[in-house]
């Protein structure tokens, strides 16, 4: 019964956690914030300038239809955000939403690199590339 | 109903959701979708573009608050989002293409077993667990603050917990929910990581799991701006007010009313899903 014997787990040759891992996390807790908050901001101003003008329109999600191209592409965005939009807009602000957590693993990589450990900068750099090819990939670039 | 009502009421129903999910643990995502389709008619496909947008909202909202408390582990969480990510591209693009009727009898079996786990008592805090050799290797093993100061884990099955992970994600990038429920059995059950740490962790992981499937789901047309912004404000600032307000909260009576949600929402999901109607 080695349970017996061990009431304390053994410690591992390596420390487990390195110290730098806080600061890390918290920097990226902070990152992930001000991402969420910038991109709720966009999305708020696209929602005055959306309702101020179809506030009285009927709304209908019964029937799925797809959105048009203008809401489905990062360059149809922009153009529909240039055109003054506010659903253009309110897209804009759900991409920086979105690039939030791919912004978050990029800066993950930078960290591990600094701590020297590139077994897990190979695995973020992995995490970084699903991410990307999901973005680019499934044609919305 | 105009686009105003639309918007105020869909606002509200986000924001009681998130308050609820962020209160309880148990996640607001997985109430949105079926309250969008039961209540509002809204077709599936919006209601889970509009539900994975603000999942990554909540968990990266949540992200700052989490990590000051000093429980989540960023190389047990970057090592399964491997995982979640991988699946959860396999599930957005399954997601477009299995019919309607299918995702819903999927959710409801997904909501029916988040309430038997919400129901479940929690597995007893680890003891002092031997090291495994694939998990020391991969440096998962860590401490984290406990009463009597810092108490180290070892994080046991990695594999297992590996494989768990890819369901985790594909469920979420078919569904369009963090999928905690499946999270939790993965961290919690199978690598025996302590409860304050996987929750955390699996906060952390939700939002870049959704983001590995939003970009299909955006360009598949299922994020829709009209229905996407109340849900994700709602949903948003509904989860900041609960992780204010957790510490000081009874959850225990708010925790069973929202699992009799769940359970019922799931119940619907079910009947509709094996009815075609949706």
């Amino acid at each position: 019964m080695p349970s017996l014997k061990l009431p304390q787990p053994a410690t591992s040759p390596i420390p487990p956690q390195p110290w730098g891992d806080r600061r890390l996390e918290v920097t990226l807790g902070n990152l992930l914030r001000t991402g969420v908050l910038l991109s709720a901001a966009v999305v708020l101003v696209g929602a005055c300038v959306y309702l101020r003008r179809h506030a009285h329109e009927a709304a209908d999600y019964r029937v799925f239809q797809g959105e048009p191209s203008e809401f489905r592409t990062i360059p149809g965005v922009i153009r529909s955000v240039i055109h003054g939009r506010g659903r253009g807009l309110i897209q804009l602000g759900l991409l920086f939403l979105i690039a939030t957590p791919i912004a978050r693993v990029a800066f993950s990589i930078a960290g591990f690199a600094i701590e020297r450990d590139w077994m897990y900068v190979g695995f973020t750099v992995i995490v970084l590339l699903v991410l990307l090819y999901s973005l680019l990939g499934s044609g919305i670039g | 109903m105009s686009i105003l009502d639309f918007t105020v009421v869909v606002g509200v129903v986000s924001f009681v959701a998130g308050l609820l999910g962020s209160l309880t643990g148990l996640g607001g995502g997985v109430v949105l979708v079926p309250l969008l389709t039961i209540l509002f008619h809204v077709d599936i496909r919006y209601a889970i573009g509009a539900s994975l947008v603000s999942v990554i909202a909540t968990s990266s909202g949540a992200a700052a608050a989490y990590v000051k408390e000093g429980f989540s582990n960023i190389r047990i969480g970057m090592f399964l989002e491997i995982a979640t990510t991988f699946g959860a591209l396999c599930g957005a693009f399954l997601a477009t293409r299995i019919p309607t009727s299918a995702l819903t009898l999927i959710f409801g079996f997904v909501l029916l077993y988040s309430a038997y786990l919400s129901r479940k008592p929690r597995l007893a805090a680890q003891r002092s667990l031997p090291p495994d050799p694939l998990a020391t290797r991969l440096r998962m093993n860590g401490h984290f603050p406990d009463a009597g100061g810092m108490r180290q884990y070892n994080v046991q099955h990695v594999p297992t917990g590996f494989s768990l992970m890819f369901g985790a994600g594909a469920l979420s990038g078919l569904l369009g929910i963090g999928s905690g429920a499946v999270k939790v059995l993965a961290m919690d059950q199978a690598m025996r990581i302590p409860f304050k740490v996987s929750t955390t962790t699996s906060n952390f992981m939700i939002g870049v799991t959704a983001a590995a499937s939003a970009g299909v789901y955006l360009s598949r047309g299922y994020v829709d701006p009209g229905l996407a912004m109340p849900v994700m404000l709602g949903v948003l600032a509904g989860s900041l007010l609960g992780t204010r307000i957790l510490v000081k909260a009874e959850t225990k009576s708010l925790r069973l009313v929202f699992s009799v949600v769940i359970l019922v929402l799931g119940l619907q999901m079910l009947y509709k899903g094996f009815l075609g109607k949706i």
